[in-house]
């Protein structure tokens, strides 16, 4: 039998797509974590996670807050002396996580996640009013009343759908997507 | 120059007024925004939590099918530029991704080559329509309004082609060109906090704050952004962050195209300007001249 790859393998493979460097090359430097505009809401910053990572501490990683505090900005990247895409490899732990469903309790990205996808290949678009249920009743009922008038005023506004829009050629759509992946949504 | 031009989800519902406002400027210009047929999101960033090859064929059928109309792409919004320019990258590098994606494009009749550029709305300004030719068209000059440029992250991050991702200027040269000051304040390429406004708000609101706070401080009367995200996370939550930190922001968040218009005389209904949270009027109300 195979033997079973460790952590830092596993997360090389995740990042198999893009040509960054492997995280084997870190020197840890911390330039990542000194660019990172989320780092103080972090547990674990961008640098200490790929220490964990090499440190083969799978679930210290997995279950980490760090992973969806990551917005996608960029700095890290872009600043790396050893050119690691770090938001690439925050990515890929992202899925990593919601594929295995390991995630910590509570998180609301991996929901939104899901649930963003499921509705683009239903429609082929994006709709706000859908995806409010992921976070809605997550933040107490202050934030459900601060969440509710917002949506009262951007439709007083004009600037919020009451029904979503679809791409037209909404079957042929989906058959491109089930091309590269089948996703459980009947033609 | 004609130009295939894709919205994207936002601009169609919160960030109308964008793209009623970069429509109208465009025209003004002499810039043809062809909207693109039957366009899908481009899969924002919770598409490459999922998957990233899905991610990549949604962004390839809207790049396939400006190919089949021989335009360049145009995009407004940050995220959805970036999410098209990285494919359109990738794709043309990688030959098995991109022969693996064609297979499955085909089921919609559609086929990447990588012949057309990707462009954000504000390089089709400065590269087609130019400073001088903008400078020529502004009837009403904002001379002293003074405006914080917001980049933001993704129409520079990560690097694909832009030269200065660090310390740019083009939406400083933009904001001079409407007769407003640009000023400097350090965290203008900082990020807004993008989707973490619902799936981690504290920490989006306070990442907000600190953005609102260094503009403010450095004297800013209003913002001018590039991306439907920045825009409402900066303009909708600040009554939210007032009450969260004690603080009073009522600072009006534009997009560059409404700044821009806005000097150029277009009426301020036609740029949607009034469908803010903070009204804008009393600060506008020193330059109504319009044309």
């Amino acid at each position: 039998m195979a033997e079973k790859p460790d952590f830092q393998k596993e997360v090389a493979t995740l990042m198999s797509v893009m040509d960054g460097n492997p995280i084997d090359v870190c020197i840890q430097c911390g330039t990542c974590s000194g660019s990172c505009p989320a780092a103080d809401y972090m547990d674990y910053s961008p640098r200490e996670i790929i220490a964990l990572i090499r440190a083969d501490l799978r679930d210290k990683v997995l279950y980490s807050d760090t992973i969806w505090c990551c917005s996608s900005c960029y700095y890290c990247t872009v600043r790396c002396p050893k050119n690691i895409k770090i938001t690439e490899m925050m990515y890929a732990l992202k899925r990593y996580c919601i594929w295995k469903h390991k995630h910590k309790k509570g998180a609301i990205g991996p929901d939104f996640s899901r649930k963003f996808v499921k509705m683009v290949v239903k429609t082929g678009k994006s709709y706000e009013p859908g995806l409010a249920p992921t976070f809605m009743f997550k933040y107490g009922i202050r934030g459900m009343i601060d969440n509710m008038s917002m949506g009262m005023s951007l439709l007083q506004k004009k600037r919020m759908a009451i029904v979503p829009k679809a791409v037209k050629r909404i079957k042929a759509f989906r058959r491109v997507l089930n091309r590269i992946i089948p996703v459980g949504v009947e033609q | 120059m004609r130009y295939s031009y894709f919205p994207g989800c936002s601009l169609e519902t919160v960030a109308r007024s964008y793209d009623v406002s970069a429509r109208i400027t465009a025209g003004k210009l002499g810039v043809e925004l062809t909207e693109l047929d039957d366009w899908n999101c481009c899969g924002a960033t919770a598409y490459f939590h999922i998957d990233e090859i899905l991610a990549l064929t949604l962004c390839a059928r809207n790049l396939a099918m400006a190919e089949k109309m021989e335009l360049d792409i145009v995009a407004p919004c940050s995220a959805c530029y970036k999410n098209m320019l990285e494919t359109s990258i990738r794709l043309k590098k990688d030959e098995e991704l991109r022969d693996h994606i064609n297979l499955a494009l085909k089921e919609d009749g559609l086929h990447f080559d990588g012949q057309g550029r990707v462009l954000h709305l504000i390089d089709v300004f400065m590269e087609d329509a130019e400073l001088r030719k903008m400078r020529k068209l502004v009837v009403n000059p904002l001379k002293g309004l003074r405006v914080a440029p917001y980049y933001g992250c993704q129409i520079l991050r990560p690097k694909m082609g832009r030269e200065n991702i660090e310390n740019p200027d083009f939406l400083e040269n933009l904001i001079a060109t409407s007769g407003a000051e640009a000023i400097d304040y350090p965290l203008k390429t900082q990020c807004c906090g993008g989707s973490l406004i619902a799936t981690k708000n504290p920490v989006a609101l306070k990442m907000v704050q600190n953005l609102l706070k260094c503009a403010t401080d450095n004297g800013a009367d209003l913002m001018v952004t590039t991306c439907p995200l920045c825009q409402i996370n900066l303009e909708c939550y600040q009554k939210q962050i007032n009450r969260k930190y004690g603080t009073q922001f009522s600072l009006p968040v534009f997009y560059f195209t409404q700044l821009l218009g806005f000097a150029f005389g277009i009426p301020k209904e036609d740029l949607l300007i009034g469908s803010e949270m903070n009204s804008p009027e009393q600060l506008l109300a020193q330059f109504v001249k319009e044309a």
